[in-house]
């Protein structure tokens, strides 16, 4: 009686999960239409179909959508034999793949030099992005499109084995979201590598962040609905020679980001940075700063709160502080700052790697980062808070990307 | 059986108000049904043949409309018979199920004027559908277009410049970008304080369709008419209309935190005054706020409003020109605000 009490129910979420006639519908590159069938395969397809990309090249000249939950979108490949989304001659659109349902998965295809965003998901919860490419060809340019993979407002995240290169903004960016894991990929050449913005538990581990202008940036900005960052853990990742000079448009927050940065934490509360290794990241490996511009938001909390930075392997680092008056502390300091600078302002600032720290000395965000009093600082004394448990993902998610 | 489109043709033609002869023609069946015909006749909305010549005679227009490249919007709604909407308290209207909402699309100078494409949004039991129908060569049907498509035209603005653009018709998740709220689909245009019965209608006429006519009187200003409002009123009923279905906090730009609702304040952060770029990318221009007061060439709404590059323009859909009249109206608006207004 047993097996039937266990069994019974089982059998019936099985068949409520998996639609009687799950499809796939395979579309392919070239001919007249071909960009109008793949638009309309992600219209008409059905919860747990797969719509199959074949190897080829569409040249886009609109976004593409997917609104249909439990859709799998898989391609080819991502090189050049793979299933390519060219969107070089878009003319409208703010993204090339825009995804607004829930459970959907997206694999082995690339998009390639959007106007806009590459991929974005926005209240797509449990949404998976697996071995994807995201580039802008030419390389850093200004006017390459903002984010790579751009998951927004969304709860479970997984972005797994993606390649992001040349977003004039965040190459892999997290917004406004809860429950995430961003690990095993490579963000190469964008402004931020990764950044995880607003969101509350987040893992960040086994990536390489390299030559961009900051490699893994965790921030808290105000007057946005979700706010109040914390819960973020950054480790074992490959955070190298992010020495790319910052080419994001003016007036977007990581145009401030100095070139030369490993990680940079700002107005967030516990976020723990361990086991990671840096190395030729001219202005810093890790950075921890309060936000400091002018504000009206009477909720917002600008400073960081009980932040670890524990076990981190450091390479050469502070050599070319880009920051004002960097290159003059560097000189007093014999020719590099120390690998982890901190800006003064916060709470819990943990710092218990045995390399240096610079403080600027600057508590009080309003005051003006002229008057920076730099000195070394010994963060090493606190304790730290109870370590953040990590991320757990519905199985249903790791299952995919097995 | 009795169809709406009988009793209001009845309306309109008979003075008296009496019942007139049934047409043949609206399909409620289709409508009702879970069907996307590949074909606009299915329903039965227009008169063969004839794309100017609706069989649902309810006609609206907008005191303020959304602008789509100049097109000239003829609008429409089918409400089945017996049936009734309602204006509620927060000036939103409720169509009954069975009610399909028919806006036409085209220009003067184009196809003598017939329309390029037909939008269909359909109440049906499970919700709101969009449906984008672009019209055949000879005129005489439409052709279900789920894919979306760019149509090449020609065609003159009322300042006499001449444009040549590949006009997007939406696909149907391009609709609902648009027509979100908490990820179902809505109608944006209808709006009590929006919204003009054409031609008007005897009260007999509307009580007919509306449960209390008497809420439909349209308060929000005509946003090219100084009459009708001031230069601020006016541009808060531009960004309403324009910005405001995807601009509030449960549509598709919430995570911009930029609301631009005709009952937002103002002289707020998130209505953009001082508010600093979010996810806007390209779209920031190099500047730091989107609206620095009494400064509209550093205020980067102006900036993505003046943009057709897809990477900077706002709206990101259903834009291949510049409004340069709507764009004039806003940049008044923001040159005439206090400079320390934040």
């Amino acid at each position: 009686m047993r097996f039937h009490h266990f069994v019974l129910p089982l059998a019936v979420a099985l068949v409520a999960a998996t639609p009687a006639a799950a499809k796939t519908i395979k579309v392919e590159a070239g001919g007249a239409d071909a960009n109008e069938k793949l638009q309309e395969a992600l219209i008409v397809a059905e919860p747990g179909d797969v719509v199959e990309l074949g190897a080829g090249t569409w040249s886009l000249s609109d976004g593409l959508s997917l609104d249909v939950a439990g859709v799998t979108i898989r391609g080819a490949g991502t090189d050049e034999k793979g299933s390519i989304l060219d969107f070089a001659g878009q003319q409208g659109a703010g993204e090339g793949l825009l995804v607004t349902s829930d459970d959907v998965f997206l694999t082995n295809f690339a998009v390639l030099n959007t106007k806009g965003d590459g991929i974005k998901s926005k209240g797509a919860d449990r949404i998976v992005y697996h071995k994807l490419r995201v580039e802008w060809t030419a390389g850093p340019k200004e006017t390459n499109g903002a984010y790579g993979i751009y998951p927004v407002e969304s709860t479970d995240v997984l972005v797994d084995s993606v390649y992001v290169r040349g977003a004039s903004d965040a190459g892999i960016y997290v917004g406004q979201s809860k429950n995430i894991v961003v690990r095993d990929s490579i963000a190469v050449e964008n402004v931020a590598g990764i950044e995880i913005e607003n969101s509350y538990d987040a893992d960040v581990h086994d990536n390489i962040a390299t030559r961009n202008t900051g490699g893994i940036l965790v921030f808290d900005l105000p007057s946005l609905p979700m706010q109040g960052g914390h819960n973020v853990r950054v480790f074992d990742n490959a955070v190298a020679d992010n020495s790319t000079p910052n080419f994001a448009p003016k007036g977007n927050i990581v145009a401030s980001v100095p070139t030369g940065t490993g990680v940079l934490i700002m107005a967030n509360r516990n976020v723990e940075v361990f086991d990671n290794a840096f190395d030729q990241n001219g202005t810093a490996n890790v950075m921890i700063v309060g936000y400091r511009y002018e504000h009206k938001d009477p909720k917002y909390q600008p400073l960081p709160r009980r932040i670890v930075v524990r076990d981190n392997a450091h390479g050469k680092a502070g050599y070319a502080p880009a920051f004002d008056g960097g290159a003059q502390i560097a000189a007093a300091f014999g020719g590099a700052i120390p690998p982890v600078l901190w800006d003064g302002a916060g709470e819990n600032v943990i710092v218990l790697d045995k390399v240096g720290v610079l403080s600027l000395n600057l508590p009080d965000v309003t005051t003006p980062r002229s008057e920076a009093k730099p000195s070394p600082a010994d963060l090493s004394k606190g304790t730290p808070p109870a370590a953040l448990p990590g991320i757990k993902l519905p199985a249903a998610m790791e299952a995919k990307v097995q | 059986m009795k169809r709406v489109f009988a009793a209001l043709a009845a309306a309109l033609l008979c003075a008296s108000g009496a019942s007139g002869v049934p047409l043949p023609g609206v399909n409620q069946d289709v409508i009702d049904s879970d069907a996307m015909p590949p074909k606009l006749s299915a329903f039965g909305l227009f008169h063969a043949g004839s794309p100017r010549a609706p069989l649902a005679r309810i006609g609206y227009t907008l005191r303020t409309p959304l602008f789509s490249d100049y097109t000239d919007k003829h609008r429409y709604i089918s409400i089945p018979a017996g049936k009734k909407a309602r204006v509620l308290a927060d000036g939103t209207i409720e169509f009954p199920v069975g009610t399909v909402l028919i806006k036409s699309f085209g220009w003067p100078d184009v196809n003598e004027g017939r329309p390029v494409e037909t939008r269909l949004l359909i109440r049906r039991a499970s919700g709101w559908v969009a449906l984008p129908y672009i019209w055949d060569a000879d005129g005489k049907d439409a052709t279900l277009a789920l894919g979306g498509r760019r149509v090449p035209v020609r065609f003159k603005s009322p300042d006499g410049q001449t444009h040549e653009i590949r006009y997007a018709v939406p696909n149907k998740n391009q609709c609902k970008e648009c027509h979100s709220l908490n990820g179902e689909i809505v109608p944006i245009g209808p709006k009590g304080r929006n919204f003009v019965l054409d031609p008007p209608g005897s009260e007999h006429f509307q009580s007919v369709y509306f449960e209390d006519p008497a809420a439909l009187k349209p308060t929000m200003p005509q946003w090219d008419d100084p009459k009708s409002g001031s230069v601020e009123s006016r541009a808060r009923a531009y960004l309403d209309v324009n910005c405001a279905h995807c601009h509030n906090p449960a549509g598709s730009a919430s995570n911009s935190g930029l609301f631009l609702r005709w009952t937002d304040d103002p002289t707020t952060v998130n209505y953009g005054i001082g508010k600093r770029p979010t996810a806007a990318g390209r779209g920031s221009g190099g500047m730091d706020f989107a609206i620095q007061p009494g400064d509209p060439d550093h205020s980067f709404m102006i900036y993505r409003l003046e943009s057709t590059d897809p990477g900077i323009a706002m709206p990101e859909v259903g834009r291949s020109t510049v409004h340069k009249e709507g764009a004039a109206l806003l940049r008044q608006w923001i040159a005439e605000m206090p400079k320390d207004a934040h």
